[in-house]
């Protein structure tokens, strides 16, 4: 049996008849030679357990006639129906597929995946209430984590088998900064935009970032796209965030209690927060991410080079839950149901009203207005690489890189879109074209191909 | 004796009594809680709902009042044994899981201070030359130790149990020490003029003669350990009291804080309790 069968579907454009007697047999990859273009639309009705079925049966008739001519030569002897009831006789077919169904070919069923209870993590979390685990034959069990850098620790001490993220760690880890170098990848991002600026009722006439020197702000981590676009936002508007104002590494939930009391002045941070931060009436929403970037990446979903290269299988299985999942909450209609889900104290422990604001996108902004902006949280799995080049500029803008960097090389190898493409297609999504997707930062257009040059034309940095 | 047992008890349950009722009026609604549908857009309603304001939602911020913590008490200890995952446990689980933790470290500091604490005892150059150890890593908060445990121990459960262990293990060790350096001298020199062998020396004499300094030392380590692990689960997560406590601040719901803090309270109570009857037990009069 060939030891991946999923990933043999995926290289295979037609599946293969065995009982056809006019036609070589072949397992290999023959797609484009050995088939009619014609075949590829009935390909595509084939459910999986048609094709794994077909799959199955031509490899069994394959390994009983392993030349051809005989295989061919036996079947027009008999007729094709006949060899089939024969075959079925001698060898059960049914038990084998459920052989190879079962989820023996699960290297690993029990996993533990870390969470940090936040918005970000809303498809990861609702594949398990909604059993996207279970259908894939995964047993998860989903541990709330207190902090980012609990997050790191526990994966790099293998106590979490795939973490949620913030989508600059796996790259931070991989390259070995602020932690042991240990390979890490990004499976998929688990949201776009869903970020804020919030700031505190008391500076509500301080709209413009030029009045905002001597604040005090908070990200969540070094390593995360909060403190990138924190930090690009206030440079665009003239302030450097190195000197002119002070940020702070604070864990989300403490955000709402520090800005209450009075030790920061705002944050760039997840959300259920920033909403939280107005229906506890101590924050206005300033901005929303999405007006910094629309569409910028934020979390995600992340596992070890080792769990993938000892787990290929159960990786594949837990690729297809997440997408399924990361689908599901893309689609508009079902956000109030996402929000109902995942509000439980088991999960996010968040009122739901607050949840519901942030993921439908009708919010009050704290200044006395209801906002409606549908893509205000939007769940795009695609890990593009071109991120990461632009995360890769950021680290190194504000000197958490020195030296040169080979940006192309670490994209690609943190950045599972090869991948992330195979799995959307398995999962019957439609995989994305490309790899380096130009975007615009603050209306600044982003050329992945000369990160260096993008770095330069920024006059506030904190390169040496 | 008794009467004095009486107008103790008496005078604590009217501190009670003041605080509760001081509390009461500290948190009595003000004008501005509640809104007057009346004369609002239909907007402005719908803000008002957004913040949770409207008539019939219980908005979980703001201190709460002692009704709140009333009810809040009922419906956490109606139910305290419910599982619902990893992440959702009635109390007396999280309780459980907290206790288990202290009682481990502790277990594993008793039996390292206590051997360890006599042969320094009864050594006065080992005691010397350990001490400046002892003095620097004694003051050391728990929360420093739990990166170093993190980043060593590879293993945040057992991380936890490090931190209580190392937190607890110097008074333990300390007042071992000392109670085994203290032992009277002439109960020694009775112990050398009968010939008792050095194992029966330290099991029969000074065991019995440090105890009660040795159980004092065990009271403080309980306590420091219970401090210990309410900080050392926040950090860690997942299970215990000290995850209770932080998952109820993300949802900022300070009355299960409250009510977290109240168990916390309780429990380190019970545990200095059982000390202190110890302590009685072993305790012996000249």
């Amino acid at each position: 049996m060939p030891k991946d069968l999923t990933s043999l579907f995926q290289q295979r454009a037609s599946t293969p008849d065995a009982y056809n007697a006019d036609k070589p047999l072949m397992l290999h990859c023959a797609c484009g030679q050995a088939h009619s273009p014609e075949e590829h639309p009935s390909q595509a009705a084939l459910s999986l357990e048609d094709t794994s079925r077909n799959f199955m049966e031509a490899a069994f008739v394959k390994a009983l006639f392993p030349v051809d001519s005989v295989r061919r030569n036996f079947l027009r002897a008999v007729g094709a129906n006949t060899a089939r009831a024969a075959i079925a006789s001698v060898m059960p077919l049914g038990a084998f597929e459920a052989m190879a169904q079962d989820k023996g070919s699960l290297e690993k069923k029990d996993l533990k995946i870390g969470f940090i209870a936040i918005t970000c993590a809303s498809p990861l979390i609702m594949a398990d209430p909604l059993g996207f685990y279970r259908k894939e034959g995964l047993n998860v069990q989903l541990n709330k984590t207190a902090g980012w850098a609990l997050i790191r620790d526990k994966m790099i001490n293998k106590e979490h088998d795939a973490s949620h993220f913030l989508s600059p760690m796996p790259i931070a880890m991989t390259m070995g900064l602020g932690s042991n170098q240990v390979g890490m990848n990004v499976a998929s991002i688990q949201n776009t935009n869903g970020q804020a600026i919030t700031l505190h009722v008391k500076h509500k006439d301080k709209r413009d970032p030029k009045q905002w020197k001597g604040f005090k702000f908070a990200v969540p981590f070094e390593y995360s796209m909060h403190n990138f676009l924190l930090r690009y936002y206030l440079a665009e508007n003239g302030v450097n965030p190195d000197t002119d104002v002070q940020i702070r590494v604070t864990p989300p939930p403490e955000m709402v209690a520090n800005l209450r009391a009075g030790n920061i002045d705002g944050f760039l941070g997840p959300d259920p927060f920033n909403q939280r931060a107005v229906y506890d009436e101590v924050g206005f929403i300033h901005i929303l991410s999405k007006e910094i970037w629309d569409g910028h990446p934020c979390c995600a979903f992340g596992v070890s080079d080792e769990f993938i290269k000892q787990n290929p299988n159960t990786f594949a299985a837990l690729y297809r839950a997440i997408l399924t999942a990361s689908y599901m909450a893309s689609q508009s209609k079902d956000r109030e149901l996402i929000a109902k889900i995942i509000a439980p104290i088991q999960y996010l422990n968040q009122p739901e009203t607050v949840l519901a604001q942030v993921l439908t996108g009708k919010f009050a902004d704290g200044l006395g207005g209801i906002k409606n902006v549908p893509d205000r949280a939007n769940f795009d799995p695609v890990p593009w690489q071109s991120m990461a080049v632009w995360m890769l500029t950021q680290m190194k803008r504000w000197g958490y890189i020195k030296g040169d960097v080979n940006y192309k090389q670490i994209a690609e190898k943190v950045f599972l879109l090869t991948d992330a493409k195979k799995h959307m297609a398995e999962a019957g999504f439609k995989p994305p074209e490309g790899a380096y997707k130009k975007f615009k930062v603050m209306g600044k257009e982003f050329d992945p191909a000369k990160p260096d040059d993008y770095i330069k034309s920024f006059t506030i940095n904190k390169m040496t | 004796m008794k009467s004095l047992q009486l107008k103790a008890g008496i005078v604590s349950l009217l501190v009670f009594t003041v605080f509760m009722l001081v509390w009461h009026i500290a948190t009595l609604p003000t004008k501005t809680a509640s809104v007057n549908v009346s004369g609002m857009t239909a907007e402005q309603i719908e803000y008002q709902k957004m913040m949770g304001k409207d008539v019939g939602s219980q908005k979980t911020t703001g201190f709460p009042t002692p009704a709140q913590m009333l009810t809040t008490f009922a419906h956490q200890l109606s139910d305290p044994f419910y599982d619902n995952g990893p992440n959702d446990k009635g109390i007396a689980i999280q309780l459980g899981h907290s206790l288990v933790r202290v009682a481990l470290g502790f277990l594993l500091a008793c039996v390292v201070a206590v051997p360890f604490g006599f042969v320094i005892g009864m050594s006065p150059l080992l005691y010397k030359a350990c001490d400046p150890f002892i003095q620097i890593l004694k003051p050391i908060s728990p929360l420093a130790w739990m990166p170093l445990a993190l980043y060593t121990i590879k293993d945040s459960s057992i991380s936890g149990v490090f931190v209580i262990f190392i937190c607890s293990v110097w008074p333990m060790l300390l007042n071992t020490a000392f109670g085994v350096s203290t032992v009277k001298r002439e109960w020694l020199n009775v112990a050398k003029t009968l010939e008792v062998s050095p194992l029966r020396k330290a099991f029969l004499v000074i065991l019995p003669a440090a105890a009660p300094t040795i159980v004092t030392g065990m009271r403080i380590s309980m306590g420091i350990a219970w401090l210990v692990i309410v900080a050392a689960e926040m950090l860690v997560g997942g299970t215990g009291i000290g995850y209770f406590v932080w998952n109820e601040w993300n949802n900022l719901s300070l009355t299960n804080v409250i009510f977290a803090i109240v168990l916390i309270g309780l429990v380190g109570m019970l545990l200095d309790l059982m000390f202190a009857k110890f302590q009685r037990w072993v305790t012996y009069v000249e």
